[in-house]
């Protein structure tokens, strides 16, 4: 694997995504769904970026874009510098898991794994030895409060509880980036407070954080840049309440 | 690895129900295969027992006929007679032909009677050879000196009380009436296993004769080889002399030699059959348990795609989710094996019991530690070769696809 190619924007800043004139259209019978049609975006360190659009907007296949999970079927994506197109499956899973850390809508626990188990298993993937596994998810553990509940299964959690142990989850391999897909739309609005609140301390600690949402006032809120997505390409580019302290 | 381990674990018992149905398949192949082996090899031991005779050095000479019930030599047409053991002594390779007759008696002791087999002990040399030929050893009391009469030696069902039937043990210096004869006991064999010599009666030779009166019939004539390579020679030899003497053809004998080894063989000839056989069903037996493996990591593949898509999405190779898939088969037929080998094991045991009661032999059970090892890991084998299939669709799940669910 070649060495990633750092590139700094006029601030500096490494640009850690990276889309350019990126299509995603399907084939549905006669007709072309065109998912994403032409977008060009920049992600760089330390951000905290919305993602906003209606439902049918391209937000989720953008999203799988921008979490190289899917491959465009035009254009390139970087994930850090690297053209995931000329990545084989397995290696680009690996860079995935290690610069990518995703928090889900639906939580998207395993069920049959202990809170601790399902925050290790991200190190599992990436051979990292037992000890340093146990260390980790128990330190992350506790990082989101939860360190009395290490061995209860999702089931015996409740939706907040699960969000945050999907946080820890995705801290594991120590990613630079957080992928948020709707992260509190399966929660109240007090657990849904409390874990934007979250996302905002991670970003505070340096981590960039990318959050696809559908409400504006969330965007507005807790980001500092906000895409606005409308059929498949970004119709604007504004401004949040967040302000960058650097 | 160990990871992937755990995690099949936990699928099997979160599909509960499901994976025990599915692994009965290769349960019950597998503990027909071991049972059925088991008892093949204990019926093996338990009936090169019943010969009583294992030295290799022996020939027995029997006339063919009605005997299909009863003891050797009864019910035959055209018996055997002592000049026939006199001229098979006479060729050479031959060191003894001893002619002994089997017989049943009537035995009386503590005022109970039985009907009984008594065999004859012949006088001189030949005696001693009819003792090395049985390998007979002494529970109690001594063999009859090569010339002793009014003596008996006893089989060990005898010395039990609730075997001998006269509801009393028979000990040495007893005496015993067969057909109405007072004869003392000298000595009782040691146990050897087999319902014949356990419950023998041997009598000398000339007063069997005078109590039943067979004259020159005899009933099987017991031949020493001088050499033992030579067996094989000295039987043609005597099926020879007996074709002469009886005048049949080749291919009619209304009698026959037999070797111990021969006869060994036709057994085990039997016993390889029907192992063969219920190997044969035991491998269809797996082979559906194969197919519902197949079955049952396809459907939980479907099942799973979500968690597939997850794992994915937070960086597992697709040998990863190939392997998770892999060992869970595999681990499905090795519990399938484990619960088949204790089960055949618990059969075979059971199995070795009910014969041994059946013809009052004491042949230990055979655990066989290659046939379990050979079991496992076959029924390992089995689960996660029909694994691979459903492991590749699982590891080839687009993750977008698979975490749309």
């Amino acid at each position: 694997m070649k060495k990633p190619v750092k590139k700094p924007t006029k601030k500096g800043k490494k640009v850690l995504i990276d889309l350019k004139e990126v299509f995603k259209h399907y084939h549905l019978g006669e007709s072309t769904v065109k998912a994403v049609d032409g977008i060009d975006l920049k992600i760089s360190e330390g951000e905290f970026v919305s993602i906003m659009g209606p439902s049918g907007s391209g937000k989720s296949t953008s999203m799988n874009l921008i979490g190289s999970l899917d491959v465009p079927t035009k254009g390139n994506v970087f994930l850090d510098g690297e053209n995931i197109e000329h990545l084989e499956e397995s290696d680009l899973a690996q860079l995935r898991g290690r610069k990518i850390g995703f928090i889900f809508q639906q939580f998207n626990l395993i069920p049959n794994l202990t809170a601790k188990e399902n925050v290790m298993l991200p190190m599992v993937f990436q051979g990292h030895e037992k000890y340093e596994r146990e260390e980790r998810a128990e330190e992350l553990m506790e990082k989101v409060g939860l360190q009395e509940r290490m061995d209860h299964y999702p089931t015996q959690l409740s939706g907040g509880e699960q969000q945050r142990v999907a946080i820890a989850r995705a801290l594991a391999n120590d990613p630079e980036v957080i992928l948020a897909d709707e992260p509190t739309g399966n929660l109240d609005t007090k657990t849904g407070h409390m874990v934007m609140e979250f996302l905002n301390k991670l970003n505070r600690e340096g981590k960039t954080v990318i959050m696809i949402t559908h409400e504006p006032e969330l965007a507005e809120e807790h980001s500092e840049k906000i895409f606005w997505l409308k059929d498949g390409k970004i119709e604007k580019a504004t401004k949040g309440k967040l302000k960058r302290r650097r | 690895m160990n990871e992937y381990l755990t995690f099949a674990f936990r699928n099997l018992r979160r599909r509960g129900i499901r994976s025990w149905l599915t692994l009965l398949g290769v349960f019950i192949g597998i503990a027909a295969v071991v049972s059925l082996i088991m008892l093949g090899n204990g019926l093996r031991v338990a009936a090169s027992a019943q010969f009583g005779v294992s030295s290799t050095q022996v020939i027995s000479v029997q006339a063919g006929g009605l005997n299909a019930f009863g003891p050797p030599g009864s019910g035959v047409v055209n018996p055997l007679q002592r000049e026939d053991a006199e001229a098979i002594e006479r060729l050479p390779g031959v060191e003894f032909a001893v002619p002994r007759n089997i017989e049943t008696v009537k035995a009386e002791f503590n005022d109970f009677q039985i009907i009984g087999n008594s065999i004859s002990l012949p006088a001189g040399e030949e005696r001693e050879f009819v003792y090395e030929i049985l390998e007979l050893e002494m529970e109690e009391g001594d063999l009859m000196a090569k010339r002793e009469q009014g003596k008996v030696l006893l089989g060990n069902d005898f010395s039990h009380k609730d075997k001998s039937g006269f509801e009393r043990a028979v000990e040495s210096g007893d005496k015993l009436e067969i057909n109405n004869k007072t004869f003392r006991v000298k000595g009782i064999f040691k146990k050897k296993g087999s319902f014949i010599f356990d419950s023998m009666i041997l009598i000398d030779d000339d007063e069997l004769n005078d109590l039943i009166g067979y004259g020159d019939d005899v009933d099987v004539i017991g031949v020493k080889v001088k050499d033992r390579d030579s067996i094989e020679v000295v039987k043609e030899d005597i099926e020879e002399l007996m074709r002469d003497r009886r005048d049949v053809k080749r291919g009619e004998e209304d009698f026959e030699v037999s070797t111990p080894q021969a006869a060994l063989e036709t057994i085990d000839q039997v016993l390889l059959g029907v192992q063969i056989f219920v190997v044969l069903i035991a491998l269809i037996s797996i082979a559906v348990g194969s197919i519902g493996i197949v079955n049952t990591m396809t459907t939980s593949v479907l099942e799973r795609r979500n968690e597939i898509g997850i794992m994915k999405a937070i960086g597992a190779k697709n040998s990863d989710i190939f392997l998770q898939f892999f060992f869970e088969a595999g681990l499905l037929g090795l519990i399938g094996g484990i619960i088949g080998i204790i089960f055949g094991l618990g059969l075979g045991l059971l199995g070795m019991n009910a014969i041994n009661n059946f013809i009052g032999s004491t042949t230990k059970p055979q655990i066989d530690f290659f046939l379990i090892f050979f079991s496992l890991l076959g029924s390992f084998l089995v689960g996660s070769i029909s694994g691979v299939l459903p492991a590749m669709k699982a590891a080839r799940q687009n993750p977008v696809e698979a975490l749309r669910g």
